[in-house]
């Protein structure tokens, strides 16, 4: 049996930032792996652990620089990885959700995977979208918003749960071949042991282009195109207390004893 | 150049984000200068249109198969009703259900999608739409330039529609073409328990800016001292350092005490969604430029562990070493 996890390297904003042109500026981001998709990878290696003949791929978008990412990945337990990439890649900047499922279904359709995990959104732009639109291009079965996943491998059934609105689960079995889109708090991550991080030096960590997954640069083009990025006008009026921490707390104190909820 | 909007309802209720899709709609209908349609997919679609008809619809379809949400047939009755519409704009709510779909579907009808949009406008042939990214920090807009689109919108930012409305309604048969491989059981709740801070006054809660459970001590001895009830963001239950029923957001509880007291919270837009609704909000937060300031009353802008014990000694108390 094998796992795919798409993986994906985010970048998160520092809390003084620029922007400069159409992104924030790279010397306000920091990179790391996304949290759901760290969700992602521990269930897959999970299964791995339970079942022996368990393989467990990731593939990740992205450049040089998310080979970091990946290894983290690899430390945990993934057996494998795939990195797509190129030079049209570098130069296409933003990558709409119709672009990134058409790469991922690229090498979703030479893993030949039964499972598929990807994380139900990348912190840093929030579609939520590419999971779901994989597994249509796949032709495979899905479920959104994962937050249980027990397996049933004679029957080829998941049955999961998905987490709605206002602390409400949906109850569903799923037939694989399916893509799964993993919530935070469906486990409990693994930190990478020192010598999984050893290990995940060896690991095989395969580069392919556009060209290389069997499909051509027309994948890049796309009718949404970014126009811009600014930082929103505060819709706050907040009042600020401001001050040394015994100062501003006095501040708040009297505003709380002033509402009437302390009367100490 | 007009709107196909997908309305949800859930175990047996039209859920309200609906009604803010009926808003949007007519507003992007109204900028395409066409119709505003609607499309409700199983359970009581009879009563669910009735509730639907608001002003500003033009026609409510309904598919009657199945008792709930179901993607499949969803998708099904999406390209069904989309081959006859030829709709421009396809509406859908950026909900847990919406995006179990929407993916789905405009890849299947080869539309292009943008979701969780914040503000739209129309000009010209396509459609320029707002949304937020890197956690709120900033906004970006995109140009979609295309004759049909899909967009799911964010839920609680447009008004409900009110008023009653005189839509036409129609039902439509959608053959799903075999079996679903996928088959929902039924629902559970989850998150109760003996506390419910829906019930509290006063919430004191706390979000990633604690760290680590063991500082956890610090803000029990707060809300203690408060007589007040603790609170959370997401992550603090997803690390299990407090229950599901302390979690307040769209996937926990929406609360509405007299004051919230944000500690090391952000303000990400599924935690806002469940306490906008507080008569006060106070925000402690280092990140000056946390979207939780966007809605708090009161800011101070400082390091939680030097704030927190200076408040407990305000009120007389022991502040515990963490």
């Amino acid at each position: 049996m094998k796992v795919l996890v798409t993986v994906k390297e985010v970048a998160e904003v520092d809390d003084e930032f620029q922007i400069s042109g159409l992104d924030v500026d790279d010397g306000s981001l920091e990179y790391d792996l996304n949290e759901w998709d760290d969700y992602a990878v521990e269930e897959a290696v999970q299964l791995s652990e339970a079942d022996d003949d368990v393989e467990v791929v990731t593939v990740t978008i992205g450049p040089e620089r998310a080979e970091e990412t990946i290894r983290m990945a690899l430390a945990k337990g993934a057996d494998r990885a795939v990195r797509v990439w190129d030079d049209n890649l570098a130069d296409a900047g933003f990558l709409d959700v119709d672009t990134k499922a058409a790469l991922l279904a690229a090498v979703a359709e030479a893993e030949a995977p039964d499972i598929v995990f990807s994380g139900v959104q990348a912190g840093d732009d929030a579609n939520g979208a590419t999971g779901v639109a994989l597994a249509e291009r796949l032709g495979f079965e899905w479920a959104a918003v994962v937050n249980d996943f027990e397996l049933d491998r004679d029957a080829d059934v998941a049955s999961v749960r998905r987490e709605l609105e206002g602390g409400v689960e949906e109850l569903t079995d799923v037939e694989l071949p399916a893509v799964f889109t993993i919530q935070t708090g469906i486990n409990e991550p693994r930190y990478a042991s020192l010598r999984g991080i050893r290990q995940a030096q060896r690991k095989e960590l395969e580069v392919r282009t556009i060209d290389d997954v069997g499909l051509d640069e027309s994948v890049l083009e796309s009718p949404v195109d970014r126009t811009d990025m600014y930082e929103p006008a505060s819709e706050g009026d907040a009042t600020y207390w401001e001050g040394s921490p015994e100062e501003t707390a006095g501040e708040l104190a009297a505003f709380l004893r002033d509402e009437g909820v302390v009367s100490s | 150049m007009s709107v196909l909007a997908v309305a949800e309802h859930r175990r047996g209720e039209v859920r309200d984000v609906s009604y803010e899709l009926v808003t949007a709609g007519r507003r992007l209908a109204d900028g395409l200068g066409g119709e505003l349609n609607l499309l409700v997919v199983g359970g009581d679609v009879d009563g669910f249109a009735e509730d639907l008809n608001r002003d500003g619809v033009d026609t409510v379809y309904t598919v009657d198969d199945g008792e709930e949400f179901n993607h499949g047939i969803h998708a099904a009755a999406i390209e069904r009703l989309h081959a006859d519409l030829e709709p421009t704009a396809l509406v859908a709510p950026n909900s847990v259900d919406g995006l179990d779909y929407a993916p789905a579907v405009a890849q299947r009808l080869d539309v292009p999608l943008v979701t969780d949009v914040i503000d739209f406008e129309v000009d010209g042939g396509g459609i320029e739409v707002t949304r937020e990214q890197y956690g709120g920090k900033v906004e970006t807009t995109y140009q979609v330039d295309a004759d049909q689109y899909a967009v799911t919108v964010r839920p609680a930012e447009w008004p409900q529609a009110e008023d009653r409305g005189d839509a036409a309604v129609e039902p439509i048969d959608v053959d799903v073409g075999g079996e679903s491989g996928t088959t929902v059981n039924g629902f559970e709740e989850v998150g109760g328990g003996d506390v419910d801070i829906t019930e509290a006054d006063v919430l004191v809660s706390i979000g990633r800016g604690i760290e680590e459970a063991e500082n956890l001590p610090l803000v029990e001895e707060l809300a203690d001292t408060l007589g007040a009830t603790l609170s959370s963001s997401r992550p603090i239950v997803d690390n299990e350092w407090l229950p599901k029923n302390r979690q307040v957001g769209q996937s926990g509880k929406v609360v509405t005490p007299d004051v919230y007291i944000a500690i090391g919270i952000s303000g990400a837009v599924q935690h806002v969604a469940g306490m906008k609704g507080a008569d006060t909000i106070v925000a402690i937060n280092t990140d000056p430029n946390a979207p939780i300031y966007d809605i708090a009353d009161y800011g101070i802008v400082d390091d939680l562990f030097d704030v927190v014990p200076a408040l407990i000694e305000e009120f007389g108390g022991d502040p515990p070493e963490v």
